[in-house]
């Protein structure tokens, strides 16, 4: 298994060999020591590789990952999972703002709290917070799951297009045009799904709410045509 | 940009040390600030004594003869030079009118704070030179805060660079941009605050002056900049015994906290923090938006 030590080794060395990797590549565990809240750990993963980094990262781990499955063991700064495409992301300790921003798609588990934006204009990434989230968090998400087992803070959802949102705690605020949405038994069905992905167990799909968007705000009204 | 670092030690063994950590904790954040960087310590006090480090585009000139100078206009100073700053010892029943006795005596040097406990050091260049210039790393102290500056709201210029101190052994550093600050400024001119500066966060600063001022105490007057200064802001903000830290409700101006039973640190990325002892086993957590944190030695104790 390659280890790449980053008090050692320059950043670029790790994230080149990542990119290196060809169809069929036998090597594709990674272990990455000492990040010490290095930058772009693991950006532009583009196989099914295995990263495990232990420690704390800074911006954008993971950003733009695409089949592979990384690790953190300690905590994320902001922009971890940017723009996620496939794979799978876990972070086992808190994630920084705007966490899984712009993802179009994969699974993005934080296991401690995420800060404020988490999934911000989500595009179809799937998204489990065992904690809880901080403001303004899935702004204009337009597809895919945030799930929450804890709480989250003022204006979830504002602006939202068609991500779905469910939240287990308490929700501070709902954002412009984002509503309580009636739990179908396919809701329920799709969260035990995500629950299961994420490795929770103790909880029920039953205990969320469901939010999602009440569809005033994105759809042209033919009443306000004198408006524009 | 902007980098922010900040250390208040609980755990006195730790003083010694003060600035060799924050000065690595400096250096880290040169790529979030490179064009000016600053520090302020908390040097501990002497009964009776008071300080005043004051700065000067010509030190050669400037502070050549300052004891004598000062020795004459009935003022007894110890003055010590590092590169272009000067650290002048005085007693402390002199700090009220020792700002124009400086403008008279030595009307070019620009006073960067004062008090009994604080010293501050910032210049223009990159922050392992402006350490290395003021030998900030064998300074020890009981907490001090430090920025390394990626200028939008004013000059590049030692003027512009932070922390910025309005008041005796205050100071404030700053990572956003404030857009009420200029009719703040005129409340508090008005109000017969003085500014050196057209820089918004030195009107952070002198308004968290004036709310002191009328009686609040740091944590206090940190509430109320949540009401009364409006834009992006991460605040670190010294006074003689307390350390504390705000950021606006928004929040994108990214803080990074650690707490240890020996010390309490502020990084505007863990990188900062990294090289902390005891870092491992730290509790470390994101600050909460619009939310006041602060720390006093003597509340403490």
């Amino acid at each position: 298994m390659p280890v790449f030590d980053l008090s050692q080794t320059p950043l670029r060395e790790l994230n080149s060999a990542l990119h290196k990797l060809g169809q069929g590549a036998n090597d594709t565990a990674f272990e990455v020591i000492n990040p010490r809240g290095s930058h772009s750990v693991a950006v532009g993963i583009d196989s099914p590789v295995t990263v495990e980094v232990k420690g704390s990262v800074g911006y954008y781990c993971a950003g733009m990952n695409d089949g592979g499955t990384v690790t953190v063991y300690g905590s994320a700064g902001p922009g971890v999972a940017e723009n996620m495409m496939s794979g799978t992301v876990v972070i086992e300790g808190d994630a920084s703002q705007y966490a899984g921003a712009t993802g179009r798609g994969g699974l993005l588990v934080i296991k401690g709290n995420a800060a404020s934006r988490c999934g911000i204009s989500m595009k179809g990434i799937d998204i489990v917070v065992h904690g809880s989230i901080g403001h303004m968090s899935a702004f204009m998400g337009q597809s895919g799951h945030l799930v929450v087992c804890g709480d989250a803070g003022e204006a979830l959802g504002d602006s939202l297009y068609e991500a779905k949102l469910f939240v287990r705690g308490t929700v501070k605020s709902l954002g412009a045009d984002c509503i309580e949405k009636q739990m179908k038994p396919k809701h329920l069905a799709k969260l035990a799904e995500l629950l299961q992905q994420a490795g929770i167990n103790d909880v029920k799909p039953e205990e969320f709410k469901r939010y999602g968007s009440a569809r005033k705000l994105y759809n042209f009204n033919i009443d306000n045509a004198d408006a524009y | 940009m902007c980098g922010i670092v900040g250390l208040f030690l609980k755990d006195k063994t730790l003083e010694p040390q003060l600035g060799t950590l924050l000065s690595d904790m400096l250096i880290i954040m040169t790529d979030r600030g490179p064009d000016s960087a600053g520090i302020a310590i908390y040097g501990g006090t002497v009964a009776g004594k008071a300080k005043v480090t004051i700065q000067s585009a010509e030190p050669a000139v400037d502070f050549a003869g300052l004891e004598a100078d000062l020795g004459k206009v009935g003022i007894s100073a110890s003055a010590i030079v590092k590169s272009t700053h000067a650290v002048v010892e005085i007693d402390a029943s002199r700090l009220a009118d020792i700002r124009a006795i400086f403008a008279d005596i030595r009307p070019n040097v620009r006073i960067m704070g004062s008090g009994e406990s604080v010293e501050i050091f910032k210049e223009t260049g990159l922050p392992k030179d402006v350490v290395a210039r003021f030998d900030l790393r064998s300074m020890s102290g009981s907490h001090g805060i430090g920025h390394t500056r990626m200028a939008t709201e004013s000059a590049v210029t030692t003027l512009g660079a932070h922390p910025f101190s309005t008041g005796a052994d205050q100071c404030l550093v700053h990572n956003g941009s404030l857009s009420n600050h200029n009719n703040l400024r005129r409340e508090l001119i008005r109000d017969g605050m003085t500014f050196e500066t057209q820089n918004d966060s030195e009107v952070a600063a002198a308004y968290l002056t004036a709310e002191m001022a009328k009686g609040k105490d740091l944590g206090q007057a940190l509430t109320s900049a949540l009401d009364d200064l409006d834009g992006f802001f991460t605040f670190v903000v010294g006074t003689k015994s307390g350390f504390g830290v705000v950021r606006d409700p928004i929040a994108c101006k990214p803080a990074v906290m650690a707490e240890t039973d020996q010390y309490v640190a502020f990084g505007s990325e863990y990188r900062a923090l990294v090289n902390l002892p005891g870092i491992e086993t730290a509790r470390v957590w994101e600050p909460e938006p619009a939310t006041v944190y602060f720390w006093d030695h003597e509340k403490a104790a």
